[in-house]
């Protein structure tokens, strides 16, 4: 009785793995999902880890070359780089983690009052969304870079600002196709306030895309981040970040190129994990959604 | 048609307007006053009200927007701070070097990704198939910069084939595109994975359809079905995606532009933010928002010129 029971419940087509070995299932994202601990434990982990102080000037021994004592070398300013590139590790997925937070939060309040909200105002915010969304957004950065000047916190405003209208975006669509379900119909009817059909109602049935959105945008920010950093817009020094280790390395591309070589794996490695990672998890939970585009 | 072409240019150039005013007010509001920022902390008052009335920050906001719009509609986008010069000067002079990198990566990673997008809906569920999408999310994942680093050290530094800085002799074709090889290249190669897996994407859905399976019924050859009969089709999302790819790719251009001292947009106005010279950020987000803006209503144009329903849904 039970089992005929089960089988007109659940859904048609492909047996579900759970989780975390449909993940594992597949050779690239059980890479990537090893890549991805391994930056995260690197973070949290990063002052035990590292053999040096990040910061620490010893320019006696500046642009010293792989060695025992230093196995990534040394900087310009004798600063032992391994120790840079795990504080680095920090640095980027700080930053990531608090922007895409913050954007995804405002995306979603946002994209609920426009969904659900009176038109005029789903006007307003589409309006301001588009426009937001129809910035070159590296342009729109700049800008408020030189209004607020470089710095940990304008890099997480810049982030935040430049990415959670396309998290608006999805969620209203989202919202409105909801709106009139007979559900939410429902509850009106038995006089449900608004913010009780927004927050217990509809919000947990419109987080799960924009939980996948923004696990793909991580690789982006982290990119972002890096890449300000290079042009000395992003993080202050002496704060580590790949992005400076890599601007260092390239100003003395000639004489030291392991700093450079070693500034960019990190990235490149954050940026592949993290990636792979995000596709596997679209792909499990919800593979209608479109791939990020390249930086 | 005509309705929604109004409708989309006029919500561009009031995009256009809602930046500028919203930049300004980020200037006004913000606090600190950008003088003292600018020539550091003992600058003389002289010094500060001079630099001040250079930037036309002693008017009122409200008049500093209009004026900077009054101006701008006449082809003046204001004067550098410290050299004087104009800044539309500025911007015409970088712009063409801009252009040229975006347009040659764009070019490049068509000619590459559609190929391979193509050769993966032929070849799909083979090794090949799987090797390009593999590759395809690899490339798009590294960062543009990273790349342009690297084969900065590679061909530059270590094998000397390719001048490391700058974009070449002016007049002097073979030098100019020795100079514009490792910045295009560095550009296209994540849009070619992207470009690739959007062209098989959008191609496998067109493969189930019944022109399709007639053409097969003929007895037509694979490669000529898919670049004959499916390519046609499933190009036009295609083309939306390089016009606000072309957007992208002129932001990626401001890293790579850093890391070979090319003198494009992207090194105007990362100096210009790192010596705080307002109007020549103002003026060059201006001219970038404007292309921008541009390219994309041209591709929204273009696609509903090609797709009727497009113009339908344009109220949602």
């Amino acid at each position: 009785m039970s089992s005929v029971a089960d089988a007109s419940l659940s859904v048609p087509g492909r047996q579900r793995l759970p989780l975390l070995r449909a993940l594992l299932a597949d050779p690239f994202t059980g890479v990537a999902l090893v890549l991805v601990a391994g930056f995260l434990i690197t973070a949290i982990f990063a002052p035990w880890l590292a053999p040096y102080s990040p910061v620490k000037i010893d320019v006696l021994h500046k642009l010293q070359p792989p060695s025992v004592e230093h196995w990534f070398g040394t900087d310009h300013l004798g600063r032992d780089l391994l120790s840079r590139v795990i504080y680095g590790a920090r640095t980027a997925l700080t930053i990531a983690m608090v922007s895409v937070a913050i954007a995804g939060a405002i995306g979603l309040m946002l994209g609920l009052i426009a969904g659900y909200g009176p038109r005029w105002l789903d006007a307003i915010l589409v309006l301001s969304f588009d426009s937001l969304n129809s910035l070159p957004m590296i342009m729109f950065a700049l800008a408020i870079i030189t209004v607020l000047g470089a710095g940990t916190g304008t890099l997480i405003i810049v982030i935040a600002a430049t990415s959670f209208p396309s998290y608006a975006r999805l969620i209203r669509a989202q919202t409105l196709a909801l709106k009139n379900s007979d559900y939410i119909l429902a509850e009106r009817l038995l006089d449900a306030s608004p913010a009780r059909i927004i927050f217990i109602h509809l919000l947990p049935n419109v987080v799960g895309p924009l939980i996948i959105l923004l696990s793909m945008d991580i690789p982006v920010v982290i990119m972002v981040e890096a890449g300000l950093s290079f042009l000395g817009l992003g993080v202050r020094p002496p704060t580590p970040s790949w992005g400076s280790i890599l601007y260092d390395g390239y100003t003395s591309i000639r004489s030291a190129p392991f700093m450079v070589i070693f500034g960019g794996l990190p990235l490149v490695l954050a940026t592949l994990g993290f990636t792979f990672l995000g596709e596997g998890l679209r792909d499990y939970l919800d593979p209608r959604l479109q791939l990020r585009r390249p930086g | 048609m005509l309705a929604y072409a109004v409708k989309r240019i006029g919500l561009g150039l009031l995009i256009l307007v809602l930046v500028m005013v919203a930049m300004y007010a980020a200037v006004f509001l913000v606090p600190g006053d950008p003088a003292t920022v600018a020539l550091g902390p003992r600058a003389t008052p002289e010094l500060k009200r001079l630099l001040i009335e250079r930037m036309g920050l002693d008017l009122p906001v409200w008049w500093q927007i209009v004026e900077f719009f009054r101006n701008a509609l006449t082809g003046n986008l204001g004067y550098d701070v410290w050299s004087n010069r104009p800044v539309s000067t500025l911007v015409m002079e970088a712009l063409p070097n801009t252009l040229i990198l975006g347009l040659t990566a764009l070019a490049v990673a068509l000619l590459i990704g559609v190929p391979l997008g193509c050769l993966s809906v032929m070849r799909r569920g083979t090794l090949a198939d799987a090797v390009i999408g593999v590759l395809s999310v690899g490339v798009i994942a590294v960062p543009s910069f990273v790349v342009a680093i690297y084969s900065l050290l590679l061909f530059a530094v270590t094998l000397r084939w390719l001048p490391a800085i700058g974009a070449g002799e002016t007049g002097d074709i073979v030098s100019q595109a020795k100079a514009l090889v490792m910045p295009a290249a560095a550009i296209a190669l994540g849009w070619i994975g992207y470009i690739a897996r959007m062209v098989r994407a959008s191609m496998m859905e067109v493969m189930g359809e019944p022109h399709i399976r007639t053409a097969r019924s003929f007895g037509l050859p694979e490669w000529k079905i898919v670049s004959k009969y499916a390519l046609r089709i499933a190009i036009i999302p295609t083309i939306s995606l390089v016009a606000v790819g072309l957007g992208s790719i002129l932001s990626s251009a401001v890293f790579v532009e850093a890391v070979f001292a090319r003198p494009g947009i992207g090194k105007l106005i990362t100096d210009a933010v790192n010596t705080r010279n307002y109007p020549v950020v103002m003026g060059t987000v201006l001219i970038m928002t404007a292309i921008y803006v541009s390219i994309t209503i041209a591709a929204d144009l273009l696609i509903a010129r090609l797709d009727p329903r497009v113009r339908d849904v344009f109220r949602g």
